[in-house]
């Protein structure tokens, strides 16, 4: 077809999707411009958004799923997704807790989540959520005191265009990868926060996402911007089982740290893996990456990933600023049939930028697990440094555990070390604590546990409690 | 006209040449060469985006236009000159040509056969075709497959249950300076019997102007007991290209040792896979690279632990100077219920040029829970506390940091147990570091000792 032609029909869409009834709360499945134009309309978005989303979306056309990690799933029908679908009202949810799930309150319980938070997590509707308005609204007031910018990024884009424009797409390229470009064409809802100069954020914006959040959408976009020298620690996800009807989930987080700043970003995933043969699972494709721009920028991704059926998950760092430094800490624990290939890059171009990876994958059941990693010296990383651990720990003899780290290093002053076990809980372990009177079960927990200090170190607190719980339950009935 | 299609047409041309001079060829092999041909036809020579060649950009290969020699003509002075003086049963071959004039198999222990592919093939080609292909099919690589389509010549060694080779068995192969270059694709095809003992050393050496190419397939099987140790020292010119694929099978408690020495060649790829198919079956891998000037080195390696209680040990040591660029990829793969396994890999760099890349990977894939298994990898300089070391003993820097690279590569070397290999090598390495080592005196010293 000529171009012409191909440009008219593309308009013709556009005048079509534009007139889609916005009164609706839920488009039919499929995908085409039609569908976007409507995300866009509903969202409310300026022109200039609903353009990116379409280059995004015809970049996407042009692009084939990814086929190189170690995961084994069905080819996703993209067509039978609905792009699109407004919270559920007030009056459709549970009204308060008698109505939930008792099994599901029994993790909670297990996991120890404070009760005021336990009728968020399980969507109770917000009116019978004891408290929350409130203290969301404490928590508005204290960040916009310190000048923190933090809202959906839906709302981002029409209160501060200019921010978006600069930023949005420029740590994950609309074409970066098949699910990010997806992402571009199709996300409905995320977080934005900007950080301005010389700030640091006054709080966790964890304990504000963690009741906020909780209905994140399936397609999430966030951005995260510190100016110089400011600083930021941000929690996604919680450890509280998730059920969601859509199992397809592609988000993109971007990380922009300018000079001297500091972004944290932690994870728990804790998806709905499945049932016992793994059908029903959700899959996870997420795109991470941050940006050190700035001179002496650190970003620092830690993850607990227990979840999901389908993880393929790789945050990232772009060491590009002079003594930047990239961290990534990760506790990745796959159960039944769950797959996952998860990993870092780290890309060093600046001189004397530094990066450090801890990664911990337990394999328990007929799961496989993969750490897939990239360390890759640029030319002009002088006295670049990498350190890598990644170790593997088996549980059972139907599971996988996999390793294939990438090092590219074209600088000879770079130093760059990588090193990596898989071994099972060792019987000699196992008997000497067992010769102390604790039970087998409470063992392995303990050595699981120790196996991820590492890691757990450095999440925030309470989730640190909260994961190592997490652990426990998610290996439940793995051992024994 | 496209890259594939020039080896085709070549594979035409030749295929009917042979077909006039020598009449048809056993059936089997027709068919081989067929289905050689339709399957590097289909695939065609790797590109970048295929993982196994990420880091090897294989064009200077497909662009090449390389003729197929029957000649085995070579200086006798120059051949001396080149080859390792060593008292082994030796078979020569130049540009892939068996040359009898410059072989000597000596005198074999009983039950041991050493001889050319193409006699093998003469004297009894059903007792080929059995094994010929049995490891590595036309499925591996193009490479394998445009192997398949033009095999010719090669070596052959049988081993009969409980012989023992004293002297080791040197294949030599011979890059000659051409007119036009010239491509051959051979053939090594060892069956080691079952409590077997002997050491091969495939030993690639050429002209200095020579600039053709090699691909080279080996299948090693190895019998219940046997113990092969193999050395593959790789010294061709500068503009040689050279691919080989090494399969090896391993039964009960066999034991096979690779030391894969690199340093010539002007664009080398080597895969080394090793099927542990028995328990007790021990491999080990030992490997040293070292590149200059935009020499491209690089070494793919797989252990299959697919019995339990096998083991795998590897260690490979890179060194990088110029444009060089080196690339290992070490992989190790335990199955399901392959329990009670070990599995070691190591790979240490050592990078003394800005210019100079490597990318390594090292692998594991395991299912099976009883196992142990690490990798470790590092990139980097060497130890400025060792440097510190020496100089507070009175050594200079430069000469010290000259001392500490020839240590690291050291590390491999001292598990040489040929003296003739490991002095070539040591003293190869030696004369390569950079004249700012300083190691002139010492490598002077060392060559008049050696001369002694």
């Amino acid at each position: 077809m000529a171009s012409q032609e191909m440009e008219q029909l593309v308009r013709r869409e556009y005048k079509e999707g534009f007139v889609t009834d916005i009164e609706s709360d839920t488009i039919p499945p499929g995908l085409d411009e039609g569908t976007i134009a409507f995300i866009s309309q509903k969202k409310g978005e300026p022109e200039w958004m609903l353009e990116w989303r379409l280059k995004a979306y015809h970049q996407w056309l042009k692009m084939t799923p990814p086929s190189w990690a170690h995961l084994d799933y069905p080819a996703i029908d993209y067509q039978a997704i609905s792009y699109f679908s407004a919270p559920k009202r007030p009056e459709d949810r549970p009204q308060s807790l008698d109505e939930v799930d008792p099994k599901l309150l029994e993790t909670y319980e297990k996991l120890g989540i404070p009760l005021h938070e336990r009728a968020a997590l399980a969507g109770v509707a917000v009116d019978a959520v004891f408290d929350s308005v409130s203290v969301t609204t404490t928590f508005k007031e204290k960040l916009g005191e310190a000048g923190v910018i933090f809202c959906s990024i839906s709302e981002a884009i029409r209160d501060y265009p200019e921010l978006i424009k600069q930023y949005l797409g420029t740590v994950v390229p609309v074409a970066d990868n098949y699910f990010a470009a997806l992402n571009s064409a199709v996300f409905t809802d995320g977080s934005f926060v900007f950080v301005p100069e010389g700030v640091t954020c006054p709080m966790e914006l964890s304990t504000y996402f963690r009741i906020n959040a909780a209905n994140t959408g399936q397609f999430e976009r966030t951005l995260i911007i510190c100016e110089s020298r400011a600083q930021v620690s941000y929690l996604e996800g919680c450890t509280a089982p998730q059920r969601d009807e859509n199992q397809l989930h592609a988000a993109v987080v971007e990380l922009v740290a300018l000079e001297d700043a500091y972004i944290k970003y932690s994870t728990v995933q804790n998806w709905y893996p499945g049932d016992e043969d793994g059908k029903g699972g959700i899959y996870n494709f997420v795109t991470k990456r941050g940006d050190c721009r700035g001179d002496r920028s650190r970003i620092s991704w830690t993850q607990v990933e227990t979840g999901s059926a389908i993880t393929w998950k790789y945050p990232s760092c772009v060491l590009r600023g002079k003594d930047s430094i990239g961290e990534f800490y990760s506790v990745a624990v796959t159960n039944g049939r769950q797959q996952a290939d998860t990993g870092t890059k780290m890309i060093h171009i600046g001189e004397g930028t530094r990066s450090y990876i801890v990664s911990k994958g337990i394999s328990a059941g007929r799961s496989n697990q993969s750490y897939r990693g990239l360390v890759k010296i640029g030319p002009r990383a002088k006295g670049a440094r990498n350190f890598t651990q990644c170790d593997s720990l088996l549980i059972g003899d139907q599971c996988g555990a996999h390793t294939f780290p990438y090092q590219e290093i074209g600088n000879s002053s770079a130093t760059v070390e990588h090193e990596a076990t898989t071994s099972k809980i060792g019987e000699d372990q196992l008997f000497y604590c067992q010769s102390r009177g604790i039970s087998e079960e409470d063992a392995v927990s303990m050595i699981v546990n120790g196996f991820c200090k590492d890691v757990f170190q450095e999440l925030p607190m309470e989730f640190a409690v909260e994961a190592e719980a997490l652990l426990n339950v998610t290996l439940e009935g793995a051992v024994g | 006209m496209s890259d594939v299609q020039t080896f085709l047409d070549r594979l035409a041309e030749r295929t009917e040449a042979r077909r006039q001079a020598h009449g048809p060829e056993p059936t089997w092999i027709a068919a081989r060469r067929q289905a050689g041909a339709a399957r590097f036809d289909a695939m065609g020579f790797p590109d970048r985006r295929v993982e196994a060649w990420k880091y090897t950009d294989v064009r200077p290969i497909a662009r090449g236009d390389f003729a197929l020699t029957d000649s085995g003509d070579f200086s006798q002075a120059s051949a001396a000159a080149l080859t390792l003086p060593i008292v082994a049963h030796r078979l020569t071959f130049v540009d892939g040509v068996f040359s009898a004039a410059l072989s000597d198999l000596g005198e074999l222990p009983a039950g041991v056969a050493v001889l050319p592919l193409s006699r093998a093939l003469a004297e009894n080609h059903e007792a080929v075709g059995g094994p010929l292909g049995r490891l590595t099919g036309v499925e591996f690589s193009p490479f394998s497959a445009l192997n398949t389509a033009f095999m010719e010549e090669g070596a052959v060694v049988r081993l009969a249950p409980g012989s023992v080779v004293k002297k080791p068995i040197l294949l030599q192969f011979l890059s000659r300076a051409n007119a036009q270059p010239v491509m051959s694709h051979p053939r090594v095809l060892i069956e080691a019997g079952a409590r077997s003992q002997a050491t091969v050393i495939e030993h690639h050496v050429g002209e200095t102007e020579a600039a053709n190419f090699t691909n080279l397939v080996a299948e090693l099987m190895l019998d219940r007991g046997a113990i092969l140790t193999h050395y593959k020292l790789q010294e061709a010119p500068l503009s040689d290209l050279h691919v080989a694929s090494i399969h090896v099978e391993q039964g009960r408690d066999s034991r096979y040792t690779s030391f894969n020495l690199n340093l010539g060649g002007g664009l080398v790829r080597n895969d080394l896979i090793t099927e542990l198919n028995g328990e007790g079956a021990v491999a080990n891998f030992y490997g040293l690279f070292y590149g200059q000037g935009r020499q491209h080195i690089d070494n793919h390696t797989l252990a299959n632990h697919n019995a339990p209680r096998t083991f795998s040990n590897e260690n490979y040591k890179g060194i990088l100077d110029d444009r060089a660029r080196g690339v290992f990829n070490g992989k190790v793969v335990v199955k399901r219920d392959s329990q009670k396994i070990e599995g070691f890999q190591s790979n240490a760099n050592l990078l003394l040029s800005d210019r100079a890349e490597i990318d390594t990977k090292p692998e594991l894939e395991i299912y099976a829970d009883d196992v142990k298994c690490s990798h470790g990898s590092t990139t980097g300089q060497l130890d400025e506390e060792a440097v510190f070391a020496l100089r507070t003993r009175g050594i200079d820097e430069q000469t010290a940091r000259g001392l500490l690279t020839l240590a690291f590569a050291g590390e491999v070397m001292e598990l040489v147990e040929l003296a003739a290999v490991a002095e070539r090598v040591e003293l190869a390495v030696a004369g390569k570091l950079p004249e700012r080592f300083n190691l002139s005196g010492l490598v002077e010293a060392a060559i008049l000792l050696h001369d002694d």
